[in-house]
């Protein structure tokens, strides 16, 4: 009976998770279409998680193209299709390993500074001092984070992408010993327009996903210094597997015969 | 005037308001004493309506606080009347001192040219005894002094009718809050604002209250005028004002 109610309680918990974030998201959404708006907040939040990401993307995808290129030529090598790399390489980094690394990074990067300036924020309660200066801290605070991150997040995948087929390139044609120009060609023929969509969108998803769980975590953080490190932990965990989680559900509807 | 009604509210299984009543007549500075943890921020919030109250009402001015919808205009404009000064400061350290005092007439309904804004910012912080220079510093950047006195200026620079002070000297040396005190006494009488103030220092309430209201067992054991307070005959005020750990307060809470 007993394992039973623990059983029930962390369903029931999970369950009333699910609900919370999800009357979160939408009030957050909901502030899109009222005003006031805060322009200049946004402008902040594309510079902080746009621009200022920039480095960190670039160095993730730029390491993994070029280690994809060379798994891809070892394992190829076993059953003579070493020729392939330039067209898995692009698959690979455009249709999965872009949007995900790029989204764990976002994860890391920006979902953790939002969750734990946000946790601190309620702790030193200046999420109370907004409200009381009429400022709704949903406006203030999360829609400029969410819909940067959302609309930004698609151009970093895009950057990503480039960036890792240049890493494979790179090593295809220095350490492999293709063709520069062939492998260009093998890389732009077989993309399709598919492909590049699904990137972006992926993009798009995990970017909102991770300003969320940045917001959601930090307004609802425990007081005093642990309270702000279990909001912090807590975000990025769950931003994480999400981003996972919603990569699987989005192949699965991009691509699934 | 602002009125609580048998006003209830729980955390989980704590029971922190158990029926608070009291009433604040408009122009009048009511300075709540009681010890730490007894729900004095939870009944200034409950005003504020930063916490919901489980049962009872909270009036101002015969509004109703609870029926105000987040977010709505009606809400807006109910704020607008009122500055608070938080314990910390809370002021937001991504902006500047002049940003933050002059954060409500920046954006909203009360917003102002920025270089007005700016100009009112500095005659408030000039207001709380600050200099024009500290105007572009972060908050970070200040003492702890200054911070209080520059979430004074902010609590004071949109002209409110009513000024919440929660624990306006915790934290500040004796003379620091002897000048925070005299300030808050000066602002509160020529504004002719409506002050409720939660503290548990003697000092400030003599220097603050006109009347003196003691929160404990989540109730108010009674309320007076401040100069009234040493011979109220009540233990439990007496073992406050003294500070002594024998009485019917038990220490350990």
């Amino acid at each position: 009976m007993r394992l039973l109610a623990v059983i029930g309680a962390t369903v029931l918990g999970f369950l009333a998770a699910i609900g919370r974030v999800a009357m979160f998201a939408v009030d957050t959404v909901s502030h899109l279409i009222r005003a006031p708006w805060y322009p200049k907040e946004f402008g902040n939040q594309l510079i902080q998680i746009g621009y200022l990401s920039l480095p960190v993307v670039g160095l993730t995808t730029i390491f993994t193209g070029g280690a994809l290129a060379l798994q891809i030529y070892a394992g190829g090598a076993r059953f003579s299709a070493e020729a392939v790399v330039p067209q898995i390489v692009a698959i690979g980094m455009v249709r999965e390993l872009g949007p995900v690394l790029v989204g764990l990074m976002i994860a890391a990067r920006v979902t953790s500074s939002i969750a734990a300036e946000i946790a601190t924020m309620k702790v030193t309660e200046q999420i109370d001092a907004l409200v009381t200066l009429s400022t709704n801290p949903m406006k203030y605070l999360t829609l400029p984070r969410v819909l940067a991150a959302t609309l930004v997040m698609p151009v970093l995948v895009a950057i990503g992408d480039i960036i890792g087929i240049m890493g494979g390139y790179l090593v295809g044609v220095n350490r492999l010993g293709f063709n520069a120009a062939t492998y260009l060609k093998n890389t732009l023929d077989f993309l399709e327009p598919l492909d590049i969509i699904s990137s972006l969108s992926k993009g798009a998803v995990f970017g909102f996903i991770a300003a969320l769980m940045g917001c959601y975590f930090g307004m609802r953080s425990a007081r005093g210094a642990a309270g702000v490190g279990a909001a912090t932990k807590g975000a990025v965990v769950a931003a994480s597997v999400l981003i996972l989680a919603a990569n699987f559900v989005l192949t699965e509807l991009f691509f699934a015969a | 005037m602002i009125e609580l009604q048998d006003v209830h509210k729980s955390f989980g299984p704590k029971h922190v308001l158990r029926g608070v009543n009291l009433s604040v007549p408009r122009g009048e500075s009511m300075v709540i004493i009681g010890g730490s943890g007894t729900g004095k921020s939870v009944a200034i919030k409950c005003v504020l309506g930063l916490i919901t109250p489980d049962s009872g009402s909270v009036t101002v001015d015969g509004q109703d606080v609870t029926k105000l919808r987040q977010g709505s205009s009606e809400r807006d404009a109910f704020l607008a009347r009122f500055g608070m000064l938080f314990q910390g400061g809370a002021l937001f350290d991504s902006l500047t001192v002049w940003q933050n005092v002059a954060f409500r007439l920046l954006r909203g309904s009360l917003k102002k040219p920025k270089k007005e804004a700016r100009e009112i910012a500095i005659e408030k912080l000039r207001r709380v005894g600050l200099t024009p220079d500290v105007a572009d510093l972060y908050p970070a950047e200040l003492s702890g002094g200054m911070q209080k006195r520059v979430g004074l200026a902010r609590a004071i620079a949109a002209e409110p009718e009513i000024i919440f002070f929660d624990e306006p000297t915790t934290g500040l040396d004796p003379i620091m809050s002897g000048v925070i005190n005299d300030l808050i006494r000066e602002i509160v009488v020529e504004m002719g604002a409506t002050a409720m103030t939660i503290t548990h220092d003697m000092t400030s309430v003599r220097a603050i209250a006109d009347k003196v209201a003691m929160l404990h067992g989540g109730k108010i054991r009674g309320t007076g005028p401040v100069a009234d307070m040493d011979n109220s005959g009540d233990p439990y005020l007496a073992q406050f004002i003294s500070g002594s750990a024998d009485g019917p307060i038990e220490a350990v809470r």
